[in-house]
């Protein structure tokens, strides 16, 4: 296994890993606190609709499904904005919307080939250099972003209309969190795969969100589950020959019924003093 | 000084008239409370002066600016109705819950992490919730959570505070030391308060002045001229919904 992490491209992965992993994490306890956590799947089936755009057109994959799903997030907010949709229907549109295309673009470009499996079930063990460097330039400019409006993505997210009435640009505030997720779900497909990056974006908040009592705390606790799931999961991968997405998204869950049980049993116990 | 000023504030909504030609000042200093029946306009009327709604005719100035151009929304604090029912798992401490008033401004000032803590525990010191900066907002009670709202209004020392039906579903004794406290702000610090409310108990006990709106501003003077008037007696023997607490 020590030997195992000599190689340039487990070094990689890792590296990509924790980057993504941090990143899904926090933008995740904001989207699950705003009740928009199935924006993850949404924009999953937009951004594989990227991916099969990137094939057909031969270029970067991972290039074409950031234009897209960037593109959807955006318009998913001005329909909801304009249209008065309620909840998650401009999700549900744009997110059917974006499988069809995505289908339909696959189909001519020879089919489903073994690069498009690739995303669809993630092979981060397969990241090249440049991913690599554009998947933490991209995780680090997304937890910049969200660093720089920390205190405003809360109070908007806690009350909104305090945060209007104190002066917070919430539409604005609402579209950054859109593009943020739109970018942060195209990187996690590369770890995990389009079929399990809402996983990652929503289990290790959801895990977090159990034990914390603060959200600093949960930001700590989230980030911590993210990470060890991605690191463990991929170690896991690379020791047992098992596929390292299905190994982190399986250990995010354990986490998280880890977290629950635990909460469950300071509550019993509180509850029989 | 004249705080807030309106003129010919009308607001419709769905082409249904909310507000019709409201004109109203208020002045430094002032506890207003802005009192009618259900459905006369009272949480509208708040809603557009704090710019959350858009006046369909009609201006409305803060601090001597229009509201458009007005952007030291430092100056005003608010605590919205139903404040207090909020998410209770919702992961955030005291210190964070007032914290986020603190750095979330449209012109925030320059403040160092200290400096904003320091701000934050004289917030919560104002309203006795000094010893709970590090509790799970959801754990406090009603009127604690309020208090803790009442501080997230005051980090930013606004010099006028919105407080729209603030105590509705706490229980009296809270109540009581709840207006006691706002009586300080009023008197001591000087702030000026604009309050909502439907509890004649706390007009008649606390408030300096009165401006009574039925989609019109039916009344606005002082508290002692509003007993005399009759506005009230009118509203009541109409059927109007008060209710009358002693504090």
């Amino acid at each position: 296994m020590h030997a195992l992490l000599t190689y340039g491209f487990i070094q990689r992965a890792f590296l990509a890993g924790v980057f993504i992993a941090v990143a899904c994490a926090v933008l995740g306890l904001f989207l699950i606190l705003r009740k928009d956590a199935m924006i993850g799947h949404g924009l999953a089936h937009i951004a594989f609709a990227g991916v099969a755009l990137g094939l057909f057109l031969n270029i970067l994959p991972l290039a074409a499904a950031l234009a897209v799903a960037v593109a959807a997030a955006v318009a998913i907010v001005k329909l909801k904005d304009r249209a008065g949709l309620y909840g998650d229907t401009a999700i549900g549109i744009f997110s059917s919307l974006g499988l069809a295309v995505g289908i339909l673009l696959a189909s001519m470009a020879r089919g489903f080939n073994v690069e498009l499996m690739s995303y669809l079930f993630g092979d981060i063990l397969a990241i090249e250099p440049l991913e690599v460097g554009l998947a933490i330039g991209l995780a680090a400019a997304v937890l910049l972003a969200v660093r720089m409006n920390y205190a405003k993505l809360l109070f908007m997210t806690f009350d909104r209309e305090s945060a209007r009435a104190a002066g917070v640009k919430v539409g604005r505030l609402d579209m950054l969190l859109m593009v943020l997720t739109a970018v942060t779900i195209v990187l996690g497909m590369k770890v995990v795969g389009i079929l399990l990056v809402a996983a990652l974006i929503v289990i290790p908040a959801a895990a977090g969100l159990q034990v914390a009592s603060s959200f600093r705390a949960a930001v700590r606790a989230s980030t911590a589950v993210a990470v060890v799931s991605v690191g463990a999961g991929l170690g896991l991968s690379l020791a047992l020959n098992i596929p390292a997405s299905a190994a982190i998204v399986i250990l995010c869950f354990l986490a998280f019924a880890l977290f629950s049980l635990g909460k469950r049993g300071r509550g019993l116990s509180a509850r029989s003093k | 000084m004249d705080l807030i000023v309106l003129r010919d504030v009308s607001f419709r909504y769905d082409g249904t008239p909310v507000l019709v030609d409201i004109d109203l000042t208020i002045r430094e200093g002032d506890f207003l409370a802005i009192i009618g029946p259900n459905g006369s306009g009272k949480t509208t009327l708040v809603k557009v002066i704090l710019g959350l709604l858009e006046p369909s005719s009609g201006s409305v100035e803060a601090f001597g600016k229009p509201l458009g151009e007005f952007s030291d929304w430092r100056k005003i604090g608010y605590v919205p109705q139903k404040a207090t029912h909020i998410d209770p798992f919702f992961p955030a401490s005291v210190e964070e819950v007032v914290g986020m008033a603190l750095m979330s401004n449209r012109k925030p000032r320059a403040r160092s992490g200290r400096e904003g803590r320091d701000d934050i525990l004289r917030a919560l010191d104002e309203v006795g919730m000094a010893d709970h900066g590090k509790w799970a907002i959801g754990r406090l009670s009603g009127g604690q959570q309020q208090r803790v709202f009442i501080a997230r209004a005051l980090v930013t020392s606004p010099r006028i505070l919105f407080l729209d039906e603030p105590t509705t579903g706490v229980d009296a004794e809270t109540q009581a030391s709840f207006y006691d406290m706002l009586d300080r702000l009023n008197s001591k610090e000087g702030l000026t308060i604009v309050l909502v409310t439907h509890d004649i108990g706390i007009v008649n006990k606390h408030v300096t002045s009165v401006a009574c709106l039925n989609q019109r501003l039916v009344y606005h003077g002082s508290h002692e001229d509003f007993c005399r008037s009759g506005v009230f007696r009118d509203m009541v023997t109409r059927g109007d919904h008060f209710i009358s607490h002693e504090h």
